[in-house]
């Protein structure tokens, strides 16, 4: 994919002063998926690390990889650069043969030189690299070689624990304005009044005041005095909500409202296929929930614009620069050439949060006020309020097994609104649409309305499709778009609710076979791998702390990318609150590219997965969400980190797959199948908070 | 907004400033001297993103008035690099890996930092849990961070 309209080497690498510069079109978030592609230029080209760099990663200029999500950099950027590398290699070598009048046979490269083997004489492999031909293709089958390298630090690492390291907060030009949004209640809200003296006290203090419709913003010089105005205008401004948010129990609303639904069938929706219905009294029938979700990042979203002769330029923490700068180009009707985005680095981001509307707040500012560098900067409240939040869902399994045990039949629907909220160009001016500013200001951008996502394992459907061996298999995928908030795109997608559901039922079922619930797993498995995990899981296994209870769960991303196999040691307190003790997790992600890498990625999943399964759900009312802050929007903290260990199973010659994702699913359903086992309640709407413990247990009795 | 003098002594220096009314320390330190490590997670001292030393103590610094740290010694993380245990603990962290986004760091390298230097802080790791517990990451990095913090308190221990 990532080739595709970038198939040239110099599209992917670049010598300059005496370094090697690689680009890319996706973008650190934290991930280390530029020390990944780091490593992958020093292993096909035996070069030290220390004399890479990645390229910023800017529009016009970087490859256009789509969206930095899915798991999917080190398949698609990755994939390109070794294809590149490799290809810079053999050509750099065929060169320096012609050079030095040689045999190829006897040149050596190691270390970023060339050498003759025969007298000594040796090249530089980066002075070869820069006389490569410019239009020199990317040559898919050029060999990898993969030579080993040391560890090395994440890039940014030291930086970042010296307090040097600078996120787009940190940014400084000359003349440069802070900026702040006045934050109406709901999106969609208008503006009915400002008070006048209130704006013209803060314009006599030095601050502008932009409006654009119901879109309001301040900018001034001094970052606190703006804070302080924002704060002050939000208080002279009256709005008009309408009927404001619709409110009660969104699993209620996802039946009352209407549906859209397709049948799944090998991971993709069939339009033209009849939807299954959910077979007549099946002998395990069980809905599982999942709440609306805040990405919640520790930085609220920033951005700093510059609009000067007519040309707009975007520092940005969004995961799609491309996608953003045409959807930010047709909302000001501005040609593309125009407009240039270039990446800077956030904090984690884990989805589609605040960083896309920041960006066009600090570009609606920088347009009212040109020549002038604008860093616009949301509150933890404008954060929480505001950003696309992960979609609410929920799960129902219906299924029948035969008098051993075994699964014959397994029908499964996954319902909730879209996962798929990023400004990205569609019908209707769907790029436009999906910025939470044009529903403020007066423009004629349409309404957004989504489209299901029909591709294969997306949105919804992600893990719908269970990986277990099922003679009968049917499943549905129901749209209910209109939900009272505006979701998008969080880490995982669907395959947290869909993996939570399936790995409960696959428990229960266990249970009621009276099999333990890994020797269950193994006997409706036929993948190799995936029974090596498993295998691998059950040998890795530390004694159970006392009063403590045990969970595993199993799951395979998108069925196709990292397996992973959990079991998680906890114990409940009789307040209802889980302590986690130790979480032991086995993946198969294939060739490891950047080990410490996987491992943290790995480990950061489970630790957001405990964080949802235990804390995480939106607060809202008819004027707004309600969690506006850390204490209002409980996440999981150090007091209850778990010992985790991770083990890593290498086939060989098993290509790299993505594991940014694998792990948080099947930890939040170890989560829950451990609070089975160590209360007897089978909990099936997250998140397994402590009053959500205690109300169950009285419930039961 | 009123503005008045203040003086702050901070990583060993006194600076006369003049702030506006309220201005809490997070921002003095960021924006009226240029020491940016310190982050803004919330504003509202939830997180310990802006975590920095006040007489020894890891102190949380995004919404209490700058003028209430006149006459008390603040040591932000840049300063750390030239502290022996400073420089000790953000040694740890590297080899722990022990940050992924890296905004809440600078705030975990102060507050372990001052956990190394208070000699009869508890050691054992569910008192330095408990210890961390004011700081979020929402990377997942928990676990290297405590690892990086039980090989230096270790250390120091010994």
């Amino acid at each position: 994919m990532s080739l595709r309209g970038t198939s040239l080497v110099r599209d992917w690498l670049r010598v300059r002063d005496g370094r090697l510069v690689l680009r890319t079109g996706k973008v650190d978030l934290g991930q280390r998926i530029s020390t990944a592609i780091v490593r992958i230029a020093a292993q096909e080209l035996s070069l030290s690390p220390d004399r890479i760099d990645v390229a910023p990663v800017r529009t016009g200029d970087s490859p256009d990889e789509g969206i930095t999500s899915g798991s999917n950099s080190i398949e698609q950027t990755g994939y390109a650069q070794r294809r590149a590398c490799a290809t810079a290699r053999d050509a750099a070598l065929t060169l320096a043969a012609r050079q030095m009048d040689v045999e190829g046979d006897d040149l050596e490269l190691a270390d970023g030189l060339i050498s003759h083997r025969g007298s000594n004489r040796t090249l530089d492999l980066l002075d070869l690299l820069a006389e490569l031909p410019a239009d020199l293709a990317v040559d898919p089958e050029a060999p990898t070689r993969q030579a080993s390298i040391p560890d090395c630090p994440p890039r940014g690492l030291r930086e970042m624990v010296e307090g040097r390291f600078t996120y787009v907060h940190d940014l400084d030009r000359p003349g440069m304005l802070h900026a702040r949004i006045v934050r109406a209640p709901l999106l969609r809200a208008k503006l009915i009044a400002l008070d006048p003296t209130t704006e013209a006290r803060l314009t006599d203090a030095g601050l502008t005041v932009v409006r654009d419709g119901s879109f309001v913003a301040v900018a001034g010089a001094r970052e606190w005095k703006v804070i302080r105005a924002a704060e002050t205008l939000q208080r002279a401004c009256e709005w008009d909500i309408g009927t404001g948010l619709e409110t009660g129990d969104v699993f209620e609303m996802m039946h009352s409202h209407d549906a859209q639904r397709f049948a799944i069938s090998r991971g993709k929706p069939d339009p033209d296929a009849a939807v299954p219905s959910c077979p007549d009294a099946p002998g395990y029938e069980a809905t599982y929930k999942r709440p609306y979700t805040l990405h919640a990042a520790l930085a609220p979203s920033a951005a700093m614009a510059t609009f000067r002769s007519g040309r707009l330029e975007i520092l940005t923490h969004s995961q799609g620069i491309y996608f953003l700068r045409d959807s930010i180009a047709d909302s000001l009707g501005m040609a593309l050439e125009d407009v240039t985005l270039e990446h800077v680095p956030g904090s984690g981001c884990y989805g589609h949060n605040g960083a896309d509307d920041a960006a066009f707040d600090a570009a609606l500012v920088a347009r009212a006020l040109p020549d002038t560098p604008i860093l616009l900067k949301y509150s933890r409240a404008d954060e929480h309020a505001r950003e696309p939040v992960g979609t609410a869902m929920q799960v129902r399994v219906a299924a029948d097994t035969g008098g051993d045990g075994t699964i014959e039949r397994w029908w499964m629907e996954a319902r909730g609104d879209t996962h798929r909220g990023r400004p990205r160009p569609g019908p209707n001016r769907a790029g436009a649409a999906r910025l939470a500013s044009n529903t403020m200001r007066e423009t004629d951008v349409p309404r957004f309305v989504p489209e299901p996502n029909m591709n294969r394992h997306a949105g919804l459907h992600r893990n719908l499709d269970p990986v277990y061996r099922l003679p009968e298999t049917a499943l549905v995928k129901a749209l209910v778009p209109d939900l009272p908030l505006r979701p998008s795109a969080l880490r995982c997608l669907g395959a947290v609710a869909n993996v939570l559901a399936i790995e409960s039922t696959m428990d229960d079922l266990a249970s009621a076979a009276g099999i333990a619930p890994l020797d269950y797993r193994r006997q409706h498995l036929d993948d190799p791998r995936a029974l090596a995990v498993l295998d691998r899981l059950e040998a890795a296994l530390p004694p159970l702390p006392e009063n403590a209870s045990r969970g595993i769960a199993y799951a395979q991303y998108k069925n196709v990318m990292t397996r992973v196999a959990v079991a998680v040691d906890l114990s409940v307190d009789d307040r209802g609150a889980s302590n986690l003790e130790q979480i032991t997790l086995v993946a198969d992600a294939g060739r490891v590219v950047d080990p410490e890498g996987l491992r943290a990625q790995l480990e950061g999943g489970v630790m957001q997965g405990a964080s949802w399964a235990l804390f995480e759900a939106v607060t809202w009312g008819p004027e707004g969400r309600e969690c506006l802050d850390w204490d209002s929007y409980p996440v999981l903290r150090f007091d209850n980190v778990p010992q985790v260990d991770i083990h890593l199973l290498e086939p060989p010659d098993a290509p790299s797959v993505g594991a940014g994702e694998a792990s948080p699913g099947p930890t939040v359903a170890a989560i829950a199948n451990a609070l089975h086992e160590a209360t007897g309640l089978r909990l099936r709407q997250m998140p397994f908070d402590a009053d959500t413990i205690i109300k169950a247990a009285l419930e039961s009795g | 907004m009123d503005r008045s003098g203040l003086t702050l002594t901070v990583n060993g220096k006194t600076h006369e400033l003049e702030a506006d009314g309220d201005m809490p320390l997070a921002y003095v330190l960021r924006d009226l001297l240029g020491l940016k490590g310190t982050k803004i997670g919330c504003g509202l001292e939830q997180c310990g993103a802006c975590t920095v030393l006040v007489d020894g103590a890891a102190t949380q610094s995004c919404a209490s008035p700058a003028a209430l740290f006149e006459g008390r010694k603040i040591v932000t993380v840049e300063a750390l690099s030239d502290d022996p245990t400073g420089r000790r603990v953000q040694d740890a962290f590297v080899a722990a890996g022990a940050a992924q986004c890296g905004y809440c760091t600078a705030g975990l390298v102060v507050a372990v930092t001052a956990l190394a230097q208070t000699p009869d802080a508890p050691r054992d790791r569910d008192a330095l849990k408990t210890a961390l517990a004011p700081h979020l990451c929402r990377c997942g990095t928990h676990p290297r961070i405590l690892a990086a913090a039980e090989a230096v308190l270790g250390q120091e221990g010994t």
